[in-house]
């Protein structure tokens, strides 16, 4: 029944996966980045993810303090904080928030400040979207490893010793 | 895998098995050495993990000051008293703060005791003319990001030195030219295998085994540093 539950959440991770490839929010370089993960390296997915986010927040938080600035004119700095957005986001698959980050650059470009807003806004939520989606998969994740590991206990000596 | 066995890095990359990189082997166990150069760290750690799942020691830096500190052309141009250290390759990215990759590349080009190294390009941006830039200046291969291990695989091809197999795999990866964005509409199929030779961007003219020894398409513009 344990082991059952496995399963259960196996399928389970596997239906959140495809519905954030189908929504988009994820691309393929992030199965890329499950298949670096093995024995050697059990967490990287969730190494590198942290990292990402850890990252993501202050370029967040360093956008928003750019915009909402009264003086702000420098928008070539907003760029440079959009190419780190974009670059990292991409190396993880994450499609959504980079595609925003593109439209964002563009309005940064053309020293639009209101596009620029709306374009922050966007980021921010497709951001928090797609860190919920993915705690969420580590979750299911870490339940199925434990379940897993409790499907095979010592029982089986009691099958070889007759 | 024993470790006190000397491969040939031929055979390695035959086996073409994910070998752990053991930092604790000697020096002489002819591990290939890549020094890679990112200023994000996730990318860092991504080219880090690619590299060693290729049986690749690393290096990783976060600038190109950093990386010539490292070789030991800062300011200085004393000779290398890296004695296991040795650099078989350079991947580094482009945008950076500071130095750029570009600039980082000419650096070491302009170098007589680092310019045999091969040099690899990475950028975000699908830009010809950069591309172009690169390559002129000596960059072996150039790739778009994100990377893939499909991408880290084909470089072993530029890590032989002297037992080097030549002219396979000049063709610089023409990925990019077919594609704007680093996903197309995934097919079903997409459910990759590193070892598999196809994925789904992948250009007809993107060489992979040391097996294919016939294209000589870049090789003329490297030798001119040498």
């Amino acid at each position: 029944m344990l082991g059952f539950g496995a399963e259960r959440l196996r399928a389970d991770m596997n239906r959140l996966l495809a519905l954030l490839f189908h929504q988009g929010v994820l691309d393929e370089q992030f199965l890329q980045l499950q298949q670096l993960q093995d024995e050697s390296s059990p967490n990287f997915v969730s190494e590198v993810v942290n990292i990402y986010f850890h990252e993501s927040e202050k370029l967040l938080r360093n956008l928003r303090g750019l915009l909402l600035d009264r003086e702000f004119s420098d928008y070539n700095k907003m760029g440079i904080h959009l190419n780190q957005f974009m670059g990292s986001s991409s190396s993880i698959g994450a499609k959504r928030v980079r595609n925003v980050c593109v439209a964002f650059r563009a309005a940064s470009e053309q020293s639009n400040r209101p596009g620029c807003l709306r374009a922050l806004e966007l980021l921010e939520y497709e951001y928090c979207y797609l860190k919920n989606k993915l705690h969420e998969l580590f979750q299911i994740e870490q339940q199925r490893i434990l379940a897993a590991a409790v499907r095979y206990p010592p029982v089986q000596n009691h099958l070889n010793n007759p | 895998m024993a470790k006190n066995v000397v491969f040939s890095r031929l055979r390695r990359l035959e086996k073409n098995e994910r070998l752990e990189d053991d930092l604790s082997s000697s020096c002489d166990s002819h591990e290939v050495h890549v020094l890679a150069v990112d200023d994000s760290f996730v990318d860092r750690k991504v080219i880090e993990r690619l590299l060693k799942i290729t049986s690749c020691k690393v290096t990783a830096v976060d600038s190109g000051r950093r990386a010539l500190q490292f070789l030991g052309l800062d300011e200085e141009e004393s000779s290398v008293g890296f004695d296991g250290l040795k650099v078989d390759l350079i991947i580094t990215d482009y945008c950076m703060p500071g130095m750029t990759g570009y600039e980082l590349l000419k650096k070491i080009k302009g170098s007589s005791t680092f310019r045999e190294i091969p040099v690899v390009i990475m950028s975000s941006e699908n830009v010809l003319t950069r591309i172009d830039r690169c390559l002129e200046e000596g960059a072996e291969d150039f790739i778009v990001k994100p990377v893939k291990l499909s991408d880290v695989k084909r470089l072993k091809n530029y890590m032989f030195g002297e037992g080097r197999e030549k002219s396979q795999d000049r063709g610089f990866n023409k990925r990019k030219l077919q594609e704007t964005s680093p996903s197309p509409s995934p097919t079903s199929s997409t459910s990759p295998e590193p070892s598999s030779d196809s994925s789904s961007t992948s250009s007809p003219s993107k060489l992979r085994s040391p097996t294919s020894l016939n294209s000589p398409t870049r090789r003329f513009k490297t030798s001119n540093h040498k």
